[in-house]
């Protein structure tokens, strides 16, 4: 099982999620965050004729867990509906996971991942 | 001088006729005009709203997020002391007699209204109710004061200062101005408030800033304006509230008063539009924040010429009031690196005497004005005379004020308090729960 931890641009999201729902089985969680990335130079606003320093770009941070057979499905449509084509479209990192437990059942592992319909059919 | 000043020499006229010739009730039945009265009750409530909510909303949009029910506190604050002083005494310094004084201050006369009642007349007005309607006068021009100090100054400092300032600066100019003082009887013309309001509040804005110093991060640091909608909404409640302010200033219900109106609504107009064009030429982007401020800038500026001037005045008041106060906010904070931080001066006081001096020209009979008796050169120079009387007088006693404050009850919150916020650490309030 891999953790995907993906920043996205805010108003490429929605057709990132839209594209994400199709997948089977996934699920995601996203938070609205602030951060820099290698851009050349910060961001500025100006109100009055004063010019503003933005220190940090609003960006969405999109999290799931797959297992490996999904996992670069996944990163494509982040990829493919994510870009921007410009400098700071965002990144996807993707860590190792260790466990994944479900709430309601408390099963762990793959059958914590899976819906049991799904889980059939992997063992 | 204004209608004020007519109608101030009227009421002390019809206050003696009606103790010694006349009971007073039938009196006041022939006197009083209910249109006109009905008008500046609503006048009244208008200018009220400029300050609550309006200012206060213009002010706290264009703060951190920290600092807006600081800034909030600050405007209904001084509303409610306002209030009071001007009862006690405000209102007496500046509508009183003076007696020997009466060139440079009212009496005590009239302080807690003494011999106001129900059918004191002022004009066509019951007195209570031009007393109310410069009341809030006398709440929006300490508040205006307010944009220059935000985000880092002492609350109880903030309570003394525009107490005493409402007492020494305000009530005194009002009276050389609308109460029959020295400035009335050279000639110098104020409608609304170019001088009284705008200009004593701008010049007062300039020194306490010179003697608070700046925000620490002013001015390569600063977060922006953290919500611009609310100071949209506020800005647009100051413009329906002009509306008393101006309008309500012809202290009648008649062709002065729509006039006013009018000039006011074009000038506002023409200003956010200059603002607008200048950003967008300027920055590439025509900024709402900056519109909005063109919007006051040209109704600070129609403020005094207001009831002199026909509509061509009040475009013109607008189209040279935006582009003026445009640059000067430029170099009061760029140039001057003065942290003006809500541009009081350079806004209000800078687009005030403007339009006190554009009154000169544009109140001429052929420009669409009232007319001016001895010529535009001679007003000009009454003009000139009166701004930097007003301009001088505003800056010294505001510099006294907040030196003796400063000892007594100190000036600045720590840098600690002003890097958290001052909501927290001065009202142990936060403006957003989320």
């Amino acid at each position: 099982m891999k953790a995907i931890v993906a920043v996205v641009k805010r108003h490429k999201v929605d057709d990132v999620i839209d594209e994400l729902r199709k997948v089977p089985v996934l699920g995601i969680t996203t938070w609205e965050v602030l951060g820099f990335g290698a851009e050349p130079k910060e961001d500025v606003e100006i109100y009055r004729g004063h010019e503003y320093r933005l220190r940090l770009k609003p960006m969405v941070l999109i999290m799931s867990a797959v297992t490996e057979e999904m996992l670069e499905g996944v990163m494509n449509i982040i990829r493919d509906y994510g870009n921007t084509g410009e400098i700071s479209a965002g990144k996807i990192f993707v860590l190792e996971l260790e466990d994944v437990m479900r709430i309601r059942t408390g099963e762990s592992g793959l059958a914590g991942l899976l819906r049991s319909e799904q889980k059939l059919e992997t063992s | 001088m204004n209608k004020f000043f007519y109608i101030k020499s009227l009421s002390l006229t019809t206050i003696v006729l009606s103790t010694v010739f006349v009971p007073r009730a039938v009196f006041a039945a022939d006197g009083l005009d209910s249109g006109d009265t009905a008008w500046l009750i609503v006048s009244t409530a208008l200018v009220l709203m400029m300050t609550l909510p309006g200012l206060a909303l213009f002010y706290g949009g264009l703060v951190r997020s920290v600092n807006v029910i600081s800034v909030l506190m600050h405007c209904y604050a001084i509303a409610c002391i306002s209030s009071i002083l001007w009862f006690v005494l405000g209102y007496s310094l500046a509508f009183g007699d003076g007696g020997s004084l009466n060139s440079v201050i009212g009496g005590f006369d009239k302080a807690f209204l003494a011999g106001v009642s129900f059918d004191t007349l002022a004009g066509t007005i019951p007195e209570t109710v031009f007393f109310m309607f410069q009341m809030t006068f006398a709440i929006i021009t300490p508040a205006l004061i307010v944009g220059a100090y935000v985000e880092r100054i002492k609350f109880v400092h903030v309570i003394w200062f525009s107490g005493i300032w409402l007492l020494v600066v305000y009530a005194p100019v009002t009276h050389w101005i609308w109460g029959g003082g020295f400035l009335a009887t050279l000639g110098v013309f104020d409608f609304a408030g170019g001088l009284v309001v705008h200009a004593t509040a701008g010049a007062s804005s300039l020194v306490i800033v010179a003697l608070l110093g700046k925000r620490k991060k002013f001015p390569d640091d600063l977060p922006p304006p953290h919500n611009p909608g609310l100071t949209v909404i506020g800005a647009s409640l100051l413009w329906v509230g002009w509306f008393g302010f101006n309008a309500g200033s012809a202290v009648a219900s008649d062709g002065a008063a729509g006039m006013a109106m009018v000039v006011t609504h074009i000038s506002a107009a023409t200003g956010s539009l200059v603002w607008l064009f200048l950003e967008w030429w300027q920055f590439k982007k025509p900024s709402l924040i900056g519109t909005v401020t063109g919007t006051i800038a040209g109704l600070a500026t129609v403020t005094p010429a207001s009831g002199f001037i026909g509509p061509i005045g009040g475009f013109v008041c607008g189209l040279l009031g935006g582009i003026i106060c445009y640059y000067a906010v430029n170099i009061i904070r760029e140039k001057m690196k003065l942290d003006d931080s809500l541009d009081v001066f350079a806004v209000h006081g800078v687009g005030g005497i403007t339009g006190t001096l554009l009154i000169a020209v544009f109140a001429s009979a052929s420009l669409g004005g009232v007319g001016l008796e001895d010529g535009m050169f001679a007003q000009l120079i009454r003009q000139v005379a009166g701004t930097v009387v007003v301009v001088i007088w505003s800056a010294i006693i505001t510099y006294l004020i907040v030196v003796a404050l400063r000892a007594v009850v100190g000036l600045r919150e720590s840098e600690k308090a002003e890097a958290e916020g001052l909501d927290y650490t001065a009202h142990g309030e936060r403006s957003y729960n989320l």
